[in-house]
């Protein structure tokens, strides 16, 4: 295959990526930037939003496309429920500690992963893409799928957008972001803004984990890549920047599109690796990140 | 030495009462330790002690489930025939996480807390390569279900056997000559990019040369990736043969997206059954591999010429005839791989039988015995098949069969000769000392 049409499915490759990567990211944006909790467990809510697609699409195995809409719609609400209860008894009863907090969702990472192992198994489960059709360029066949991904993820981050930046909501949880004792004193209640943040990261992941699974399948130990990207896009962009966090999944979804297709996906991990060391170096708080507080 | 005997002999006429006293005060406390007693009955009574390394978590667990039911069937029978050498045998699990480290621990952990009298079943050729020089340096009888190339490369240690499935360069010597007759001859192989699939590319690529064979492109694919579109415009236009080997959950994602970019204009493709090991052939995606080849060790369809053995052995294990579980015909065994800790289970119940083992210390006693095996013949202790056994490379050889898809099933095509698959190396672990 000569250059051109090699370029273009680096392209394709690595916008689909960024965009998936983009919508996890935002999730462990938002908690850390709102409750300052590194949240270890952020992969396994991608994972279980796969996982839970699997289920729920398996219970209308005769409609795949209905079954797919049921997962889309059902899956980031019971992952959201699942959050909320690991923040009312767990990250609540630690007072949200820096330290504390990091060792409590290493916790609730293994908790559960080892869970979705005894329930569902260690298979790798596939479910049927909602949308299939094959694209035919005059090169290669593509899945046509990946792009229904890519809109699917545009709506959910203008979504995201809308919401941290144009309602009531996203104006409670700015400030809580900016200053939690003086939002307190104006009768914000932060553990509820706290709750509900956790779970609104934890149902960006899993939208994300919905929407891969068509492509990758359900598996219980799929949570660790989208972790460790989404740790490198957030430590790339910023900690707290909406903005940064979708240029720097850009960044590094493209990169590793074009770097893989080129040279080696080894090289790809190497060089976004490098950058984060070197973004921690120059720009500690991230690209776009403002000043620490 | 033979000087210093006259005069320790001349010591023992001068006994005084305090060294009788101490004497016999040693020899009773040392007959009441319940370590001792326990070791006197041991000898005929006591279970004999196989520690299990399973990978029950981790990227192996599929395969794990697998390897421990079929594990537990062959127990079953083993003790209600009465045993390994009249004694019953007592299976100890532990699980190592389909990780190496954790591997290497699950070794120490067999030796120094459950005393166990060897150890088997470890898989993954990773796991394999980082606890195989523990089991060495414990002196640990060390016999593994891997299917990889490292025992009889001669890289592992006097300690380690693998008698129960035939390693990778067997199996690819023994195929290539079909390949090149009728699929092929320019070859692009595409395999993990680790020891397992560096095998397939060292061997593989020799064989298919012998064949008057070349191959086209070479594609590693790093073990993590979840994603294998790009990497299939790599794949030269001249290529008349692909050759897949996947392991892990990705194995679904390969398959569907090569089917995404080929769509029906594909070249002929062969892969190994390791990609598709406990997954259900109807699987949506999988469509594309109709009229395809895969290897398999043993195949998951019992076809029409289904042997006596075949039927016992699924019977047991619990498998029907589509290599699904008895219990829930969603759950895909894998077939090609879980014979190997049955057979195994056999050979040291050979191999114990014939060295006279009794405890630990009878252990060299084991390896020598094993080492002295030469062949098993087909049957229900060896339902995949007869096999030779090379004392010195501590491998077996057996059959192995190429398989079409055809309507979501694998029907066998080829039937491989045992000579098929042998090669030349010079490794000698009876060389190394116990």
């Amino acid at each position: 295959m000569s250059l051109g049409p090699h370029l273009l499915l680096a392209i394709m490759e690595g916008t689909v990526s960024a965009f998936v990567l983009a919508v996890t990211a935002l999730g462990l944006s938002l908690v850390f930037g709102v409750m300052r909790i590194v949240n270890v467990a952020h992969g396994e809510f991608f994972m279980l939003g796969a996982v839970l697609a699997w289920w729920l699409t398996s219970l209308v195995p005769e409609a795949p496309f209905w079954g797919f809409m049921l997962a889309l719609a059902v899956a980031p609400l019971l992952v959201g429920t699942i959050a909320i209860v690991a923040d009312r008894f767990v990250l609540q009863r630690l007072n949200y500690q820096p330290e504390a907090t990091i060792v409590a969702t290493i916790g609730l990472l293994y908790i559960l992963q080892q869970a979705v192992l005894s329930i569902y198994g260690p298979e790798a489960r596939p479910v049927v893409a909602p949308i299939n059709f094959r694209i035919v360029l005059p090169w290669f066949g593509y899945s046509g799928y990946k792009l229904v991904v890519v809109g699917a993820a545009i709506l959910l981050l203008l979504a995201a957008w809308y919401g941290v930046t144009r309602t009531r909501f996203g104006l409670i949880m700015r400030a809580t972001q900016f200053d939690g004792e003086i939002a307190q004193a104006f009768g914000i209640p932060v553990k509820r803004v706290y709750a509900a943040v956790f779970a609104l990261g934890a149902m960006l992941a899993a939208a994300a984990g919905v929407l891969v699974v068509p492509l990758q399948q359900a598996h219980y130990l799929m949570g660790l890549d989208p972790l460790l990207l989404s740790f490198v896009v957030v430590i790339i962009g910023g900690l707290d920047s909406l903005k940064g966090t979708i240029v720097a999944a850009f960044i590094i979804g493209l990169s590793d599109g074009i770097i893989s297709v080129f040279f080696s996906p080894t090289l790809a991990k190497i060089i976004a690796t490098l950058a984060v060391a070197l973004v921690l170096v120059f720009r500690p708080n991230g690209l776009f990140g403002g000043k620490v507080r | 030495m033979n000087q210093k005997t006259p005069r320790s002999g001349a010591k023992k006429s001068l006994i005084t009462r305090r060294s009788a006293i101490k004497t016999i005060g040693a020899a009773s406390a040392l007959g009441l330790a319940p370590g001792y007693v326990r070791y006197a009955q041991a000898q005929t009574s006591e279970p004999l002690k196989l520690g299990f390394q399973l990978h029950s978590t981790g990227i192996g667990a599929a395969y794990g489930r697998w390897y421990d039911r079929t594990t537990q069937a062959a127990v079953k029978l083993i003790n209600a025939a009465g045993g390994i050498a009249g004694r019953q045998v007592e299976i100890v699990t532990e699980d190592d996480g389909t990780d190496p480290k954790r591997g290497a621990e699950v070794v120490e952990k067999f030796a120094s807390q459950h005393k166990v009298d060897l150890v088997f079943g470890t898989l993954f050729s990773h796991v394999v390569i980082g606890s195989a020089p523990r089991a060495g340096e414990l002196k640990m009888p060390y016999f593994v279900v891997s299917e990889g190339y490292h025992v009889a490369s001669g890289a592992l240690n006097r300690y380690v056997f693998q008698p129960g499935i035939t390693d990778v360069r067997s199996q690819v010597s023994s195929m290539a000559p079909w390949i090149a007759g009728n699929l092929g001859k320019k070859v692009t192989m595409i395999f993990p990019d680790y020891a397992f699939g560096h095998d397939h590319r060292d061997f593989f690529t020799a064989a298919i040369e012998k064949q008057g064979g070349s191959i086209a492109a070479l594609l590693p694919i790093p073990p993590t990736e979840t994603s294998y579109t790009k990497y299939f415009p790599q794949i030269p236009a001249e290529t008349e043969v692909i050759y897949h080997v996947m392991v892990g959950p990705g194995v679904l994602t390969f398959v569907k997206e090569m089917g995404e970019h080929f769509g029906s204009q594909r070249p002929q493709i062969f892969g190994f059954i390791d990609s598709l090991e406990a997954v259900d052939l109807a699987s949506p995606g999988l469509e594309f591999l109709d009229g395809t080849y895969f290897w398999e060790a043993f195949p998951r369809y019992a076809g029409a010429n289904q042997s006596a053995e075949d039927k016992f052995y699924r019977e047991h294990v619990g498998v029907d005839g589509n290599g699904a579980s008895t219990a829930d015909a969603k759950d895909i065994s894998t077939f090609s791989h879980m014979f190997g800790c049955w057979e195994t289970l056999y050979v040291i119940k050979q191999a114990i039988e014939a060295s006279g083992y009794q405890g630990p210390a009878d252990k060299a006693k084991l390896i020598e015995a094993t080492e002295a095996l030469t062949s098993f013949a087909a049957g229900n202790e060896h339902p995949q098949g007869d096999k030779l056994f090379d004392g010195k490379r501590h491998q077996c050889y057996g059959h192995q069969f190429i398989s079409k898809v055809e309507g979501n099933k694998l029907n066998v095509v080829h039937k491989t000769s045992i000579e098929d698959g042998q090669y030349e190396n010079d490794t000698d672990y009876t060389k190394q000392s116990l």
